[in-house]
């Protein structure tokens, strides 16, 4: 394997809910240990398509192959996408019933069938890795914002997954709390992980992103490495989005 | 003082109204209360003659009857077989009430004390007479009837509940259909469905107990109510859940078990408790079929012609006992709500 070849492929993906088409056929293919970001306004279709991968949104038209697995209808191959995927939602969505320790043990027990013992010690490893060790007891509604988006991470990966999927990790966070947040992603970024990252923190696509996508309406407008896309945008949305976001 | 008086009591001149009317009312009433259940009542006599001459309450007559009003027709030199089955049940309950004891040691301590509570009732080893199951009565009977509803009708309630939401439509509409019959139906209609008709359906020969079919009778009208409430907390486990769950590559399985079904369960413990507690009520309705629970062991009790003027009595023995039992369930269901709402923050 080598660092071009492309663990996901998406081919003219069409995304419809009822009449709207939130995605108008999109192409895209990311390398094994790339680092990309996604952005655009509001509505423009990104968390449709990064739920596309991991199939949290089944696409109506196109192609998704994914490490080698191409979606469809089996489940089989869905799950085996999943495992190879995590997620970090906006919202962190972790579970409010469960410790901090047993929100990262879920997966690779009941998933990966792994033996609890293990499965603890490496959620251990993992929440050392996102400084949030010492609340591994706690139940997640204790916690601030910030660290329930590091435990929402340490739990994507347990899982030990290929792909990291970030939908807008720090827009719901307060604004003293994302940097504690932003700096486990980019601890991550510079580990040469495959990530897709979806957000609007332009420091962050500058510092760690091999590439930068907008996306407008649907589709992929513009894309290109952070220098040249942010110093020479060529479309005009691209300017008018960049003029917007960098102003504040 | 005067200020919470004012404010508590006299705050309108509706309330003020109120408040007089029903200090008048229990300054008439009190003492005729105090009189009748305490200073002119007979506590113990054998003979109801006593009884007749006083001005008060009879309460002697739940000394004379409390043995058919518990036990009801079972075989009275083996009430005592009942008394320990009741004695075994409650202890479980109270040892329940104990968050530490939480585990699937107590699901296997609750199945052993309700197999050894039935191997009582039933008897028919180590010298105990065999018992059938149309002389079980009283407390023993209710308790009995009353547990085996909850334990079977609330998983039943949890499947049909999910079934309710399943992606496949024959599951669906089957759920739907069961939950929206039953729900039109009476529950003494149900029983008496139970206990006549299915007879009808069953090949010549196979005699299904009454008691069981009572008990079945009970458990789907049970689970039929309980569904919609497990449905409606299933209903609020937020999408992110699922989500989550399924984007760490969770079975559908492991994600309903371990997700989202803790949580549904978390919420709905009020209700449910409240669907528990009109079950524990609705054994009364057994006697409509000719099972003889506590109410029904009363009305038989009442029925020797000495004792039957003495009804109220009797019968405010039996609402007191309902009440006791139902009433702790549900202050049990507030403490645990707070202490669960304390200790997981949501
Ligand atoms: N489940 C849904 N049902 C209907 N419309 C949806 C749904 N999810 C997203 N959309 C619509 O699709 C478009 C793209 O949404 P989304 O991908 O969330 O945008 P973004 O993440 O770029 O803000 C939006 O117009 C949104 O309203
Ligand atoms: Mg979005």
């Amino acid at each position: 394997m080598t660092a071009s070849d492309p663990i996901v492929r998406i081919d003219g993906v069409v995304k419809r809910f009822g009449a709207f088409e939130a995605l108008k056929g999109v192409d895209l293919t990311i390398r094994r240990g790339e680092r990309v970001v996604v952005c655009g306004p509001s509505g423009s279709g990104k968390s449709t398509l990064i739920r596309c991968i991991n199939r949290l949104e089944e696409a109506d038209g196109g192609r998704i192959v994914v490490d080698g697995i191409e979606l469809g209808d089996d489940v089989r191959a869905i799950r085996a996408v999943r495992r190879r995927t995590a997620m970090v939602f906006q919202s962190f969505n972790l579970f409010p019933h469960l410790t901090v320790l047993e929100n990262l043990t879920f997966a690779p027990v009941s998933v990966l069938g792994m033996p609890r013992a293990e499965a603890e010690a490496r959620a251990m490893k993992y929440l050392e890795l996102v400084h949030i060790a010492e609340h591994a007891l706690a139940y997640p509604g204790r916690l601030s914002g910030g660290q329930q988006q590091r435990v929402a991470i340490a739990r994507a990966l347990a899982i030990e997954p290929e792909i990291l999927l970030f939908d807008e990790p720090t827009s719901a966070l307060d604004p003293e709390m994302i940097k504690e947040v932003l700096d486990v992603i980019v601890d991550l970024a510079r580990q040469e992980r495959t990530m897709i990252v979806v957000t609007h923190e332009m420091g962050f696509a500058r510092a760690v992103a091999d590439r930068v996508i907008f996306m407008d309406a649907g589709r992929i407008v513009e894309e290109g490495p952070p220098a040249t896309f942010f110093a020479n945008p060529r479309h005009e949305r691209t300017r008018l989005f960049l003029s917007q976001i960098l102003e504040h | 003082m005067a200020a919470w008086l004012k404010r508590n009591f006299f705050s309108s001149p509706l309330s003020t109204a109120l408040t007089v009317a029903l200090v008048a009312l229990a300054v008439w009433l009190g003492p005729r209360l105090v009189d009748w259940a305490l200073v002119g009542a007979v506590f113990r006599t054998a003979d109801p003659e006593d009884c007749r001459k006083a001005t008060g309450a009879c309460w002697a007559v739940i000394a004379e009857k409390h043995r058919v009003m518990l036990f009801g027709t079972y075989p009275y030199d083996q009430h005592w077989r009942g008394l320990v089955a009741v004695a075994l049940i409650f202890a479980m309950m109270l040892a329940s009430t104990v968050r530490a004891f939480w585990s699937w040691r107590l699901l296997l301590a609750w199945v052993a004390a309700m197999a050894a509570a039935l191997a009582l009732q039933f008897g028919g080893f180590l010298g105990l007479p065999h018992v059938p199951t149309t002389r079980w009565g009283g407390l023993p009977l209710t308790m009995l009837l009353f547990l085996g509803t909850v334990a079977g009708g609330v998983p039943l309630a949890i499947v049909l509940a999910l079934g309710r939401r399943s992606d496949l439509p024959a599951i669906r509409m089957l759920s739907i259909g069961y939950i929206e019959t039953i729900r039109g139906v009476p529950l003494v209609n149900v029983l008496f469905m139970a206990s006549l008709m299915i007879p009808l359906f069953l090949p010549e020969g196979v005699n299904f107990d009454k008691l069981l079919r009572a008990q079945v009778g009970m458990i789907l009208f049970f689970a039929a109510y309980a569904a919609e409430v497990v449905r409606g907390g299933l209903q609020a486990v937020p999408r992110g859940q699922y989500e989550a769950a399924d984007s760490l590559g969770a079975s559908t399985w492991d994600r309903t078990v371990r997700i989202v079904l803790p949580q549904a369960l978390r919420i709905v413990i009020p209700p449910l408790v409240n669907d528990i507690i009109r079950a524990f009520k609705n054994t009364s309705l057994l006697l409509i079929i000719g099972l003889f629970d506590v109410l029904g062991g009363t009305m038989a009790a009442l029925e020797d012609p000495n004792w039957s003027r003495f009804y109220a009595e009797a019968y405010l023995f039996v609402a007191a006992i309902y009440f006791v039992v139902c009433f702790s369930m549900s202050q049990y269901s507030q403490r645990l709500e707070t202490s669960l709402a304390r200790g997981r923050n949501f």
